[in-house]
């Protein structure tokens, strides 16, 4: 329903709450009150986006980074120290972000942190706000920029999990020590159904959303028929009934950066047929965009995924294209903050 | 290579790759170290007011010195003191440089090798294999509790033959 040609539709009534900062009314069946698990509860397409956080102590810099999300994503993933990178944290990240309405996806990294560190953490970002998290084990610090440091793991992903849950749903901690108040967090993992062994892959899902998992996000797609086996096994299992899949996608810049990803980065997979696609192309940067659009179409369709997760590291201006141009949003339109600022309005008129 | 586990004191180098290793082997034949172990288990549990008189304290540092050189040799044992090796198809989880206890991490490489050590088949890819060739395999898919690091370097034998006579209450199951 579009009105006046370009006028965007408003967002959903449900996914507005009296204040932009504070999480929503709770609604019955609902483990959390934000935005994301709203949208998926009701069967809508959902568009998850990665923000690149900076190597800065200015929020501006974090406000401009997701200022070029509103109104294409109902989700922004603050990643923790991805690549073993130092950056900002994700809950600082995710504090500046609900501060002005947006839903943030803190992601929570096994790798820098104990079980102390981890259950303080959870319950200071459930209280400022944070309705999401990603609970993740991390790449290890020889990739990144501090190859010195002590890695910690004293968790892992599927154990974050039960741990997070048993807060909510017990609200203890794993020591058995009462919490007065209990996270109302919404549950993610990820999963990589592109490395090996992917026989194992399907049950190291069921295992996460044994241990809690609500949610899952997916490393980057490049290979559907990977992920059409992978949704087979999926489905056979009924664990898209128990846990949203949303697919990780992203435009690659050029051949060159897609032959250095999959050397590089761990865990990414991508084809030859899609390299020498884009050293086919003219314009490599709009090739890679073109595929990823492709990449989105072709995912929608596969029963059992509940949405996408677009990463696209450092060429984050594109995702409002990327995700406007595949579609998947059917003219809905996300969250964004005149629209929020019109309902107050018309409340303030009202009253 | 230059960087140890996170599990391993600093400064011990991971194993070596694939070359050789026994631990391979004992992968290979999960399913005989699956026998031997269900063969030794009741033995070991039966022996419970043995261990008892001699008092389980005295027994633990010869014990737990058995235990790690024989499955130091066999599976790379690192004495994490809560052994899990019959639900991870007998690749022991500790010489996952993440110690990840329930499953891969999602970097594992296209060859099947470790996303840290490249020259190391992936601790979880073995684990898997294993699995397979196991009775019981399927417990690969059992969601494993929080390593307790109080129990480092503990006889989980000793622990089996008092959890399984009642003597101490058995590790909390996650929720």
């Amino acid at each position: 329903m579009l009105r006046d040609g370009d006028a965007p539709m408003a967002p959903h009534p449900d996914d507005i709450g009296p204040e932009p900062h504070a999480p929503l009314p709770p609604l019955p069946g609902h483990s959390s009150r934000g935005r994301l698990e709203r949208v998926l509860r009701r069967g809508e397409f959902a568009v998850t986006a990665e923000l690149n956080p900076p190597d800065s102590a200015d929020p501006e810099e974090v406000y401009e980074r997701a200022h070029i999300f509103e109104g294409w994503v109902d989700g922004i993933n603050a990643t923790d120290g991805s690549g073993a990178h130092c950056h900002m944290s994700s809950v600082a990240i995710c504090a500046l972000l609900t501060r002005i309405g947006y839903s943030p996806i803190m992601q929570i990294s096994c790798r820098d942190y104990n079980r102390i560190a981890i259950q303080g953490n959870v319950l200071g970002a459930a209280a400022l706000g944070v309705c999401n998290v990603l609970c993740l084990t991390g790449d290890g610090v020889q990739c990144g920029d501090h190859p010195e440091a002590k890695p910690v793991f004293d968790l892992d992903s599927t154990s974050l999990l039960s741990v997070i849950r048993t807060m909510r749903e017990e609200k203890r901690f794993l020591s058995g020590r009462k919490l007065t108040s209990g996270p109302d967090l919404f549950l993610g993992a990820a999963e990589n159904p592109f490395a090996p062994p992917y026989e194992f892959r399907p049950i190291r899902l069921a295992k996460k959303i044994a241990a809690g998992a609500q949610f899952c996000q997916t490393q980057y797609c490049f290979d559907v028929p990977l992920l059409e086996r992978f949704m087979q096994r999926v489905r056979d299992d009924g664990l898209e009934q128990e846990c949203f899949i949303l697919v990780g996608v992203g435009p690659l810049a050029s051949a060159r950066t897609a032959k250095w990803m999959r050397a590089n980065v761990a865990g990414v997979h991508i084809p030859d047929a899609v390299i020498a696609r884009l050293e086919g192309a003219q314009n490599q940067k709009a090739e890679g965009k073109k595929i990823c659009i492709e990449l989105i179409q072709q995912i929608r369709e596969i029963k059992g995924v509940s949405g996408v997760h677009v990463m696209a590291y450092r060429q984050e201006e594109y995702v409002s294209e990327i995700v406007h141009e595949s579609g998947v949003l059917r003219g809905r339109t996300p969250w964004r903050r005149d629209f929020q600022h019109r309902l107050q309005a018309v409340e303030s008129l009202g009253a | 290579m230059q960087i140890p586990a996170a599990f391993e004191p600093p400064g011990k180098r991971p194993p070596a790759g694939d070359h050789g290793r026994l631990r391979f082997f004992s992968i290979r034949h999960a399913r005989l170290m699956e026998n031997l172990y269900a063969a030794f288990e009741p033995i070991l549990v039966r022996l419970h007011p043995v261990w008892a008189r001699i008092g389980y304290t005295r027994l633990e540092r010869p014990v737990a010195a058995v235990e790690s050189a024989v499955k130091g040799a066999l599976f790379d044992c690192r004495m994490c003191g809560q052994c899990i090796l019959s639900s991870t198809g007998m690749s022991c989880p500790m010489n996952c440089p993440k110690n990840l206890r329930n499953g891969p991490c999602g970097g594992v490489r296209q060859d099947g090798h470790c996303e840290v050590y490249p020259e190391m088949p992936c601790v979880w890819v073995k684990a898997w294999e294993g699995s397979r060739l196991m009775r019981d395999g399927d417990r690969i898919a059992e969601v494993q509790p929080p390593i307790d690091h109080r129990r480092k370097g503990e006889s989980s034998w000793l622990r089996v033959a008092r959890e399984k006579n009642g003597a101490v209450a058995p590790a909390p199951k996650p929720h």
